[in-house]
Formats: structure tokens, sequence, C-alpha cells
């Protein structure tokens, strides 16, 4: 996808929009999953499937592509969404997640939709998956890039540590970690749960490089990737400041929408406050 | 009597990874701080840039095998047991089983018969946890020729796989005239008999050997199979054994439930067969430190004991 509408920030812009209307129509006719997770992500996808990273959606197993682990997997709506619109598979597809028969199981599963390279949902994994993709294109002195996205609540995973550390002591500055920062999980605030902070200094202790920006600035995402593939000998942990139901006001830092889908009268109004955005961008084009 | 060849089929796992190392440049070798005693250190020294030291991080090196199995590598994964199944089990489960990688986890140190670090050492539930996960296959090799075969047809075959080998050194029951009929699946009927069938794995199928020879003198004719596949389970040969003979025995350093008496119990039941049942292993408790000769007196996992239940039964 690298090259097309590089520079078209609207672009992405609208596309996320886009995403965020099939994430709140999946889940409605789902009527379950988790709308907050997949809102605050969506950015960030839309950043490296539409810009950043090098794939091909009619070449799923292309050995020279950047990969993306979605860790969080409950965040799968999105994933599903944005791959949809790549042309992994039918936009139509969306429609069935989470029903008998569709190859959209509540959680992504890799040997089910093309484009899902691992499966994920129980938490804490995808990080380690992400270091034996890395070490793997060490080993074959590959230039392709490896991304994975951690939920910030998901790091309390002791399984992210062990990757954490593995991953800094081989130097593996072909991947990228990013963590969905939204503050939230699913008992709470992050810090009443299970204290985090410092962010910073923790990843930074353990040998990465860590980059801080704001996880809904698209051009900010673009630019904290690209520093993150120029970054040398260490491996880069992009922490996304971002906002859980990010698009959809009542969503928005409400942590009662981390696992309970839109009711008919959520989806009208989510979908409301959607198109208005969407219009908003169109117009300033 | 001839004096019995030991060898370690720990040795005989890191002979076979160099071998393979040369025959397939994509194989590569993960350990958790165990190299020296699971013997992948052999491989370490052999090809030192396919060689990663994962440290103390066993989950994380589950997960790591099933990125590098992603890119087309064959991982190799080891460390004891205990470690390699039940502290790492919703990685295996999700990132091998669910996911089919092509990733080989090959334990050592299975069993009681680790010895004197107890329990915290001592694996007895690692084939039934592995054995209830879809797409998995699952390995007891007997002896070290059987073991490098079975490393080799590891390799070989396409899917997540495990297996297990004691601590110990091992009598040789093999030799290289047999390698042909070490294969995937299919139980080896090493003595045979009519009267009562041995089916033992792993550790066991010694002692059964022995066993074979004491109820001869008392004139009982034992057929000893060693069942080395522990999933998929060879079946024919069960049913074969269950109609050829009037009592089956199992064997293994194992809990009685869900390994291989369980799997041969669940065959002989669901086929309405009327057949003299018995399952040696641990019965459902926790062991304990000690020499592995005293603990398998104890735990009445040696030939003596085998021998006595066989003539209970027939
Ligand atoms: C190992 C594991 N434990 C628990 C859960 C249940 N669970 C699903 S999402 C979630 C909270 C995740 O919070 P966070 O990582 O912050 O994600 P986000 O806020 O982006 O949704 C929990 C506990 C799980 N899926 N996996
Ligand atoms: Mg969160």
């Amino acid at each position: 996808m690298k090259g097309k509408n590089k520079n078209d920030l609207h672009e992405l812009k609208l596309m996320a929009v886009k995403i965020r209307k099939h994430i709140i129509e999946m889940l409605y006719r789902a009527k379950s999953g988790h709308p907050g997770g997949s809102l605050s992500a969506v950015d960030a996808l839309v950043a490296l499937y539409f810009s950043h990273m090098n794939h091909n959606p009619k070449n799923p197993c292309d050995p020279n592509r950047d990969r993306f682990i979605l860790s969080k997997g409950h965040a799968a709506p999105a994933l599903y969404a944005v791959l949809a619109e790549c042309g992994y598979f039918n936009v139509k597809e969306l429609n069935k997640l989470r029903t008998a028969n569709c190859m959209l199981q509540g959680h992504p599963v890799c040997t089910y939709v093309p484009g899902v390279e691992a499966s994920t949902g129980s938490l804490g994994h995808g990080l380690s998956f992400a270091n034996g993709v890395a070490l793997a294109g060490k080993l074959d002195k590959k230039n392709y890039k490896v991304y994975t996205m951690l939920g910030d609540g998901e790091t309390g995973e002791g399984q992210i540590w062990e990757a954490a550390a593995v991953v800094a002591h081989y130097k593996l500055d072909n991947l990228t970690a990013m963590i969905d920062r939204n503050f939230l999980q699913i008992d709470g605030y992050t810090e009443d749960v299970l204290k985090l902070e410092s962010v910073r200094d923790r990843w930074g202790s353990f040998g990465w490089n860590v980059i801080e920006i704001d996880g809904h600035d698209i051009k900010q995402i673009l630019d904290a990737l690209k520093e993150a593939d120029a970054y040398k000998r260490k491996p880069t942990v992009i922490v996304l400041n971002t906002t859980k139901g990010k698009g959809v006001s009542f969503m928005e830092n409400n942590v009662d929408f981390h696992g309970v889908p839109p009711n008919e009268m959520e989806r009208n109004l989510a979908i409301k406050e959607l198109n208005l955005e969407q219009k908003k961008l169109e117009a300033s084009l | 009597m001839s004096k019995k060849v030991m060898v370690n089929p720990r040795n005989a796992y890191g002979e076979a990874l160099i071998e393979l190392g040369k025959k397939h440049k994509n194989l590569v070798v993960l350990d958790a701080d165990l190299s020296k005693s699971t013997k992948t250190i052999m491989f370490a020294k052999k090809y030192p840039e396919r060689f990663f030291e994962m440290g103390i991080a066993e989950a994380n090196m589950i997960t790591t095998a099933a990125g590098l199995a992603s890119c087309g590598k064959i991982p190799f994964v080891s460390t004891f047991a205990v470690f390699a199944t039940g502290r790492v089990y919703d990685q295996i489960r999700m990132d091998l089983a669910y996911s089919q990688a092509n990733v080989k986890i090959f334990a050592t140190h299975g069993g009681i018969s680790v010895g004197k670090d107890g329990v915290s050492h001592q694996m007895i539930e690692d084939i039934a946890l592995m054995r209830v996960l879809p797409n998995m296959t699952v390995f007891a090799p007997s002896d070290a020729t059987q073991t490098g075969k079975i490393v080799h047809l590891m390799a070989e075959k396409e899917g997540p796989m495990y297996a297990r080998v004691g601590r110990a050194d091992a009598p040789l029951i093999y030799n290289k005239k047999n390698l042909n009929d070490i294969k995937i699946g299919k139980g080896m009927t090493v003595k045979d008999g009519s009267d009562i069938t041995l089916i033992a794995t792993g550790t066991m199928v010694e002692p059964a050997l022995e066993a074979r020879k004491t109820l001869k003198k008392d004139g009982i004719s034992a057929r000893v199979i060693d069942m080395h596949t522990l999933k998929p389970l060879d079946e024919k040969l069960i049913l074969k054994c269950a109609k050829e003979t009037n009592a089956i025995i199992t064997a293994e350093e194992h809990s009685i439930i869900g390994g291989l008496g369980a799997a041969v119990a669940e065959i002989i039941a669901e086929k309405n067969i009327d057949i003299k049942f018995h399952r040696m292993g641990i019965k459902d408790i926790f062991c304990e430190s000690g020499n592995p000769a005293d603990l398998l007196e104890k735990y009445q996992l040696n030939e003596k004991h085998m021998v006595k239940f066989a003539k209970k039964l027939v």
C-alpha cells in the first residue's frame, strides 16, 4: 500500500472515520464485542495500513511484507475493518462478525483471516510473537519491519516484560511496539488497577527507545513510525496517548464501553456523530 | 546376560539437532537457560547464529517460536518438561496448537525419575496437557535410537509437536535396523506374546521388557508394545492386542489420568471390549524427592510391580 496518497492526511482521517463507523455497526450487529479499545486503536491502525507499512492485500504471505501483530486482540473489529478496507477480504464479511460459520472470530485468528498474523485474545502474547518475527528478519537479513500494538492494561502481563527484555537484548531495531495508552482497562483507571507509571521510565530502563505522542494525530503517528524505523540498535516503543472510545462522545473515557456493544439508540447516536465528523472533514478539504 | 548399552536420549536429541541443522537451514533452536541439560548446547556450539538463548522466560520463548515459525523457520524449543508445558500452557494453546504453528517442543526431565529435585521438577501431567490440545502430536520416546529418529520425524512433518524424555541414561532397545519401523502414530511390537499385552511408553518400555522375561519363567507370555506416539494413538494396534491377548497393562511415568493408560481405556471402553485392564502410573498424587530407583519402587513403577500386576490379571 506504500506510496498511495502518501501525503494525503485528509484521506487517512476520512478513513479513520469510516473505520469507526464500521466498528459501531459490527458491534451493534454482533451484540457483543469491545468498542472502547477498538475505537482508541483506529488512528494508529489507519496510519500503519494505509500509509506506513509495506504490505500487499493480494499477497498476504509475501515473505518480505511488514508485519503488524495486534496483541490487544479484543480490538479485532478495528483490525478486521482495516483489513477489509485494504482489500484483504470483502467488506461484507464485517457484518458477520462473531456469528457461526464466519471467519471473523471474536478475537483474531491467523489461520482463518488473510492478513491476520497471529492469533491473539489472550493478552500478553503479541510482543513475543513480534520478537520471533524480528529475530527471523535479522537472521534472514530481510528488511521488513514488525509492529505490534499492546493495550496499556495489557502490559500488566509478565510475558510482556519477558519479551521487552529479550527484544532489547537482541537489539531488534526492526521491531516497534505501540502502547494504546488510554488509561483504562476493565476494572477502571489503569493507575488504580495496577500502577503503570512511569511508562516511559519502565520501557527506557528495559533498553527501549521511547517516543510519546498524541495517538489520535495521524501526522504525529506517521512521523513517530518513521523515527522508529530509523532508530538503530534499540527497539522503539511508541506511547500513543489515546482516549478510550475515541470519536463517540458518550463512549469516550467511559469504562462501561470496554466490552459492551451499543444498543440501537446508542448506535444511531454514534453513527450520527461520526457522520458529522465526516462532513466536517469533507468540508475542510 | 549381555550387558546393556546405556545412552542418554538427551544426547541423541543434541546429535539429531546437529544433523538436522545441516540439512535444514531454516531450523532454529531456543532454550531457556537449560541448554547444558537439554543438550541444545550441542547445536548452539555448531550453529551459534541459529541458536537463541531466551533466558529464564519460558512464556516468551514459546510465543517467540511461533513468530519464528510464521516466517518459515522450524523452531525446536527446549527446557524441562514441567516448564515446557504447565508453565506455558496458554502460549502453547493459542500460539502453537490453535495457530497450527510449526513449532517443536522437545522437553527433557519428564516423569518422576528426575529424582532428587522433587515435585517442582517432576512432570507427570504433561502428556495429558498436550494430548488434550487439538492439532498437537505427542511423543514419549523410549531410548536414544528412537529419540533421534523421532526428532527427525518432528522436523520433517509440519505442525505443532511435543516430545518428552527423561533425565537418565537409558538402555538401548533399538539399533539402526529398526529405524524404518519408527513412524509417527505407529506403536511398535517390541516382543510378541499371547497372554497379556504390556503397553508402555517412554522410560517404562525397558521395565516392560524385563518384566516379560520374568513372566516367561512363570509360563506367562507377555507382548510388549512401545507406544512412543501418544497422539495420534495407534488405535488399530491396541484393538489388535485386545483381541489377541486376554489382558492389557499400560505403563507410563505419568499420572494415570489423561495419559497413555487413560487414552487406551477410552478406546477399550468405546469399543465395548471386555478385557482385564490395569493402568500403571502415578495415582493422582504428587510424588517427592529421592533416588529414581527408590521413587519408582515406592510408586510401583518398575519391573517388579509390573510382574505382580500382570500375574494378578492373567
Ligand atoms: C490473559 C488475559 N487476561 C484477561 C483478559 C480479559 N480482558 C480482555 S480486555 C481486558 C482489559 C484490557 O485493557 P487494555 O490492555 O488497557 O486494553 P484497552 O484499554 O485498549 O481496551 C481484559 C482484562 C484477556 N483477554 N486475556
Ligand atoms: Mg487501556
